[in-house]
């Protein structure tokens, strides 16, 4: 069993934990991600290792609550157990090397983002980091992006705070400015990965994305979070998550994650239904 | 009195027209009076060629001599010293290519039903002996397993029976293997699975699940903590496609995954959070054991029309000969001599069908097998909405990649000795579908054996 010591809630639909898993804080790197049942009988959802403390023997996740699963995990305190809580899985983000990198990170997309903003920033590197939301509310993990960048962009769709636009424009003014990065790395929502990706291709600069489909093991044992990258059948559980964006087809991943949206939605209102009856 | 019936005692099952939208077990078992009746057909004889036929030579006059004579548990002591899961085995075991191809009776008639005779006794033993299992006195070693499947809880029963203190390491929230993740309930119920699981923790293993190891540690990990030897049981879980156009459309499953998903994680019950598609007309490319359970599993899961396309002939099929005839009557309906050349898909990526041509057998090759070869012009479609790709497996590659020194073949299988399952690394052995590719359960538990043997010896002549 694994403990919740921490729980936190970052804005009205994203929860921070840390969970006592010290097997997995041990040999966590950034880029790399867990596999949690919250119960007995539930479903294996994958979540990326926002941080971790070896020493105190601890990982971070940090989730946005979307479907029945994240729900009920949102439902545990301080104190309760995680059934299941396996990892650290998939090939961590490769950082080494690199020595300007603008680091583009999208709604909860930025709680896997972060992690490598850190890490790229503890070796030395120049990070540039754009984050965008939806609106103010939702803005999350602000000050610990701008303790380990040194630029930070701050973009809402709606203007109610930082500026108003997308991360790809504020990635584009970057560029015309004459900033030039090693590399670009992209985490958020996947038309959002799509459209950076785009716009990196025109200006030939190296981007990764990490990518997030449907897993249930993740090890590299059913083949149901594949994607087609270059051309060629890749598992990201365990070829990736991070991929060249320049070769995923993303709109083949977009189709997939759609696969199960009926069965997903009637889960949510049976999950909800049931946190009601208990509090009334 | 010896029976001289030509035909086996026929195994009580479920109706066809029912089991095949439920998931409760098809084959019902012997009652004690069929398996009296069943054991007189035995001919006890002196040279004993089924047990030749047996993987794990089990005295099979024996114990069905005890059968004869009503002592059940009896029968159930003569098991056990060579089988450690004989109610799995007696239920999946391809008999009718191993043991029962040996039966005198099969000359003229049917022979013996040697399979169905291991499953009774092995239930009875379940249902009449309350637990009384004792923890066998500790010789201070360390072994560590990784893998809960039939090789690894095999070998792990083994050495721990044997004193050693032993740790199995598993990938998965549950242990069982492809016993619990591929093999359907109604073939091979959970609970059967489970209660071995907890013989070994009664015996005093340790199960330690959500360990990936090559991840969360290193086969050099386990020594530095102080493990003296490694047993290798990690199956072979990799699943293939066949890279044709349209396989990462939206309805298209490896079976593992399908499977997974139906069993490991219950998605046929109403209670899942874990989602799968019910379809309506799903075609199952493969002919194996592995296909023949996600053609019926997709038959229980609802679907008015189930296909099985195999592109050699039924007689080529490596399915065991029950399994098929089962899928038969639950109407699940056979294309063979026919291959998918492409998976077409609508314009919102869900599948709508599959592209196929016919073949013929050709010469056999040097193996004997008859290569299937495409006839031209021969290309129709067939519409689905689903498409389970079962073609095979290779052992997943994080073992060997993480694991410096340890010698691998062509295929990806490990390189270990036959009779001891020792690899190229002082230590460490393997077994099962890791070494052999995708097997058998008796063979994988065999390995397991063999190498607990081994192992032992080789902790002790270290002494
Ligand atoms: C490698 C990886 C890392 C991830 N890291 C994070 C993270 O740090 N924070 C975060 O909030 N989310 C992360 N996700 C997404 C997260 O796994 C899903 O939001 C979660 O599984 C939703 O489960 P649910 O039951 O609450 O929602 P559901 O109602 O089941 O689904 C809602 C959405 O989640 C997707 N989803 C459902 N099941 C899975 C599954 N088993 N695997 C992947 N996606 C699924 C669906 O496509 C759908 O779009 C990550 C996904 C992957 C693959
Ligand atoms: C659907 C299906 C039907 C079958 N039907 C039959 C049948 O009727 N009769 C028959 O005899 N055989 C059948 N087989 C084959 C048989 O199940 C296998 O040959 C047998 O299970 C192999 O046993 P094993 O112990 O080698 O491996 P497995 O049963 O595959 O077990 C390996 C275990 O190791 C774990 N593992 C893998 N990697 C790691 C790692 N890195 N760290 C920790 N754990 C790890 C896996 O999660 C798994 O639990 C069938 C197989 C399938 C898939
Ligand atoms: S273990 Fe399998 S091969 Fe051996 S006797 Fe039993 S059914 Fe036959
Ligand atoms: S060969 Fe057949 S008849 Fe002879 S001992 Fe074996 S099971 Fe009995
Ligand atoms: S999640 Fe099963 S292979 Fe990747």
């Amino acid at each position: 069993m694994y403990k919740i010591l921490k729980k936190k809630s970052l804005n009205p639909t994203v929860t921070l934990m840390d969970i006592e898993a010290p097997l997995v804080a041990k040999k966590a790197e950034p880029g790399q991600f867990i596999i949690l049942r919250v119960d007995e009988e539930g479903e294996r959802i994958p979540l990326t290792v926002a941080d971790f403390d070896r020493e105190k023997g601890t990982v971070t996740i940090i989730f946005q609550i979307v479907g029945s699963t994240t729900e009920k995990l949102n439902h545990l305190n301080e104190g309760d157990c995680l059934h299941d809580f396996v990892g650290p899985l998939g090939t961590p983000s490769h950082v080494e090397g690199l020595k300007k990198v603008a680091v583009i990170g999208g709604g909860v997309g930025c709680a896997i983002a972060y992690p490598i903003a850190k890490k790229l920033h503890a070796l030395g590197a120049q990070v540039h980091s754009v984050v965008g939301f939806r609106n103010k509310d939702l803005v999350i993990l602000e000050e610990q992006f701008q303790a380990v960048s040194d630029k930070l962009v701050m973009k809402t769709d709606d203007g109610s705070y930082g500026t108003k636009g997308l991360v790809t424009d504020a990635l584009k003014e970057l560029i015309e400015q004459g900033e030039q990065y090693d590399e670009v790395i992209a985490i958020g929502p996947l038309v959002m990965m799509k459209f950076v990706c785009k716009l990196t291709k025109e200006y030939n600069i190296k981007t990764v994305v990490s990518m997030n489909p449907i897993m249930i093991d993740g090890t590299g044992m059913c083949g149901g979070c594949r994607l087609t990258v270059g051309g060629e059948t890749k598992f990201a559980c365990v070829d990736g998550p991070d991929f060249d964006g320049h070769l995923v087809d993303f709109d083949e991943a977009m189709e997939r994650s759609s696969m199960y949206r009926s069965f997903e939605a009637e889960q949510r209102e049976k999950t909800c239904n049931l946190f009601k009856k208990e509090v009334l | 009195m010896a029976n001289m019936s030509l035909k086996k005692n026929e195994m009580p099952v479920q109706a066809p027209n029912i089991r095949k939208r439920n998931f409760e077990e098809v084959a019902l078992g012997y009652t004690p009076a069929q398996a009296i009746d069943e054991a007189n057909r035995c001919l006890n004889c002196k040279n004993k060629p089924c047990v030749s036929g047996c993987p794990v030579a089990i005295d099979i006059p024996s114990f069905i001599a005890k059968i004869r004579e009503s002592d059940f548990e009896g029968a159930y002591e003569i098991l056990s010293k060579s089988s450690s899961l004989p109610a799995v085995c007696g239920r999946v075991c391809p008999q009718e290519t191993q043991c029962e191809a040996k039966c005198v009776r099969g000359i003229k008639g049917e022979p013996v039903a040697i399979g169905r005779l291991e499953r009774f006794v092995a239930d009875w033993h379940m249902e009449h002996t309350a637990g009384g299992i004792k923890k066998p006195v500790s010789n201070g070693h360390r072994v560590a397993v990784i893998g809960a499947g039939p090789s690894g809880l095999t070998c792990a029963g083994d050495l721990q029976k044997a004193g050693y203190e032993v740790t199995v390491f598993e990938a998965l929230h549950t242990a069982g293997g492809v016993l619990v993740y591929g093999i359907p309930e109604f073939r091979l119920p959970k609970a059967i699975v489970q209660k071995e699981v907890d013989n070994l923790k009664s015996l005093g293993v340790k199960i330690e699940t959500n360990m990936v190891i090559g991840k969360v540690l290193s086969i050099d990990e386990l020594f530095d903590s102080g493990f003296e030897a490694v047993f290798i049981g990690s199956g072979a879980g990799l699943p293939r496609f066949m890279n044709i156009p349209g396989e990462n459309l939206k309805g298209v499953y490896s079976a593992n995954e399908f499977l997974t998903r139906t069993n490991l994680m219950k998605a046929y019950r109403d209670d899942s959070a874990t989602p799968i598609q019910h379809a309506k007309k799903v075609i199952v490319v493969g002919g194996g054991n592995v296909a023949m359970d996600a053609a019926r599993c997709a038959m229980r899961l609802g679907a008015d029309e189930v296909h099985i396309v195999y592109r050699r002939s039924l007689e080529e099929m490596p399915a065991r000969r029950e399994e098929v005839e089962h899928a038969m009557e639950e109407g699940v309906i056979f294309d063979i001599l026919t291959n998918p050349t492409q998976i077409i898909g609508n314009e919102h990526k869900f599948v709508t069908g599959i592209e196929c041509v016919k073949m013929e057998l050709g010469e056999p090759d040097a193996s004997g097998r008859r290569s299937p070869k495409e006839i031209p012009g021969s290309a129709f479609t067939m519409e689905a909405d689903c498409v389970i790709m079962a073609i095979g497996t290779s052992p997943n590659p994080l073992i060997r990649r993480t694991t410096s020194g340890l010698e691998t073949n062509r295929r990806g299988c490990i390189v270990a000795e036959e009779d001891t399952g020792l690899t190229s690394r002082e230590g460490i052995y393997a077994g099962g579908d890791a070494v052999t590719g995708a097997a058998t359960v008796i063979l994988a538990m065999g390995a397991g054996k063999k190498a607990a043997k081994a192992i032992d010896s080789y902790i002790q002549s270290k002494k």
